[in-house]
């Protein structure tokens, strides 16, 4: 009995294997449209950037990314990153902590709140910041008096995208951490670890590329915001212009190949961000295993 | 805020502007292209997400990391970037120009940018959750005498649609508020191809910060609306999840 009764058993696994996918047509035919869809949408345009941006040769691209108001966007650009992203860092990692290691009233809201950039258009973003802060806004008559300027400003830009990409690094630590739940952290403070070393040697080694993920994803949208602050800014060249929207000048001024000389730095970022991204994701799929 | 100062404006006034008919169309065109393009991508969506789940083909890693893009490239890049490419004269336009097709500056344009943006929403809901889905009920849903298409409709489409659902409303949402990949591609054109959020820009430009805000309440309700269906969304499948187990 025993034997034919093995046997099938071993057998069925196999035939079942096989016929739970699809036809090698249907297969070929998905994996064909799949492959022509983000070619046409994403890989065509990302070459297309680099193509326009040589066009009319090197000479033409060097001297649009070196002329001092593209150098001036591209340190405006890197100052805004260089604040927002390490202010955003760290208040994601205190919203994260919040939510996950503590109960309290009010959570649901605060989860909503910290989405509330994701749902809101960064052109109403931008407005609500201006209604704030101009002169004509409910705190401008104060702050014209102390000589305050934020609106059309170097702040304002800085404000404008802190809350953009408010979300980011919250978002991306919050599943990490709920996941990973309070008892390691209780072990460290029971075997007497105070709080900083407790969050230096338990916490942070098990959110970090939860955390860089989210790092690099709110520098990219740092780097990249168009809509809130091309509101705020007053697009005052080689003041208040970053990257983005020197781009946009540029364009609107038909000096199409400049535009994407400097369009193509912003691409060479949003690869290497890509690149970041891959290789955290592989490193964790590691972990998994 | 923004509500606050909408009530300085009377309400007669804030009627007046929201029901102006340039700003109407403006909305209309909104939400008709951010629809359309958050269609278009739970389609497709779903299906680059079956095909880097279930296949393995050579170059599949570099596609996987590439749907991240939109989220990486600065939207008024890829603005730029596909006007040029829908122009008339450009690569992809000037195939389209023997059929009669115009996308540039048409909201067919502005429905193309936003399905780029809107990309990677659906994939990445839909694909951790396809990837969980038990090989057993499969299994025996097919050794139970279901076709491939049956069980698809009925054991693996139920699991991914509350996925799916999310990543539409979130694509939606970002559709309808989206500005710097638009205007490039859009024209801009009263009545045609003008975005809400480009009114309340337009109204900003002419210092009339009443009517942008009042502009901006509108978007700003029908956005909390979609939130809050997310919301109900994400609810409803946690518990479906809870039922499971």
């Amino acid at each position: 009995m025993e034997p034919s009764l093995s046997k099938p058993m071993e057998r069925q696994p196999v035939r079942k294997r096989k016929s739970s996918k699809e036809s090698k047509g249907v297969k070929i035919a998905l994996i064909s449209i799949a492959i022509l869809y983000l070619s046409l949408l994403l890989f065509v345009p990302l070459i297309a950037i680099f193509i326009k941006a040589f066009e009319k040769g090197v000479d033409v691209y060097l001297a649009a990314i070196t002329e001092s108001d593209a150098l001036s966007a591209i340190k405006l650009t890197l100052l805004v990153a260089v604040i927002v992203v390490p202010l955003n860092t760290i208040f994601g990692i205190a919203a994260a902590w919040l939510v996950t290691k503590f109960h309290f009233k009010g959570k649901q809201l605060l989860l909503s709140i910290i989405e509330l950039p994701f749902a809101v258009s960064p052109v109403i973003a931008g407005l609500v910041f201006v209604l704030l802060f101009s002169p004509r806004g409910v705190l401008g008559l104060w702050m014209v008096e102390y000589g305050i300027k934020i609106i059309f400003s170097v702040p304002g830009i800085i404000i404008a995208t802190i809350f953009v990409t408010l979300p980011f690094v919250a978002r991306e630590l919050i599943p990490v951490m709920q996941e990973q739940g309070t008892s390691e952290e209780e072990a460290a403070v029971s075997l007497g670890a105070n709080g900083w070393q407790m969050f230096i040697r338990v916490t942070l080694p098990n959110i970090k590329w939860g955390l860089m993920y989210g790092m690099i994803l709110c520098n990219a949208r740092a780097i990249g915001e168009f809509g809130a602050v091309s509101v705020v800014s007053g697009h005052i060249r080689g003041l208040t212009n970053t990257l983005p929207l020197h781009v946009e000048i540029l364009y609107n001024e038909y000096q199409f190949s400049a535009s994407f000389a400097v369009a193509s730095l912003m691409s060479i970022m949003a690869i290497i961000t890509l690149v970041i991204k891959s290789i955290i994701e592989w490193k964790t799929e590691k972990q998994e295993v | 805020m923004v509500f606050i100062q909408t009530s300085e404006l009377g309400w007669k006034e804030f009627i007046e502007i929201v029901t102006s008919e340039r700003v109407l169309h403006s909305y209309k065109i909104s939400f008709g292209t951010a629809f359309a393009a958050a269609a278009i991508n739970a389609v497709f969506g779903l299906l680059v997400a079956w095909v880097l789940v279930r296949y393995q083909f050579p170059g599949k890693r570099l596609l996987d990391a590439l749907i991240d893009l939109p989220f990486a490239l600065p939207t008024a890049v890829a603005g730029i970037t596909l006007t040029t490419l829908y122009a008339e004269n450009g690569w992809i336009g000037q195939l389209l120009e023997p059929l009669n097709i115009k996308v540039a500056f048409t909201p067919l344009g502005i429905s193309i940018a936003l399905t780029f943006i809107g990309l990677p929403f659906v994939v990445r809901m839909v694909q951790p959750v396809l990837q969980n889905i038990e090989k057993e009920l499969e299994e025996a849903a097919e050794s139970l005498g279901a076709s491939r298409l049956q069980i698809f409709q009925k054991v693996i489409f139920p699991s991914i649609l509350p996925a799916l659902l999310s990543g539409f409303s979130l694509a939606f949402a970002r559709g309808l508020g989206e500005y710097g990949s638009v205007v490039f591609i859009a024209g801009n054109m009263p009545m045609k191809t003008e975005i809400a959020p480009l009114m309340i820009m337009t109204k900003l430009e002419q210092f009339d910060y009443a009517g942008a805000t009042a502009i901006a309440v509108v978007m700003l309700l029908f956005s909390f609306l979609f939130l809050i269906i997310i919301n109900i969304i994400q609810t409803w499948s946690r518990k479906h999840e809870l039922q499971k187990e």
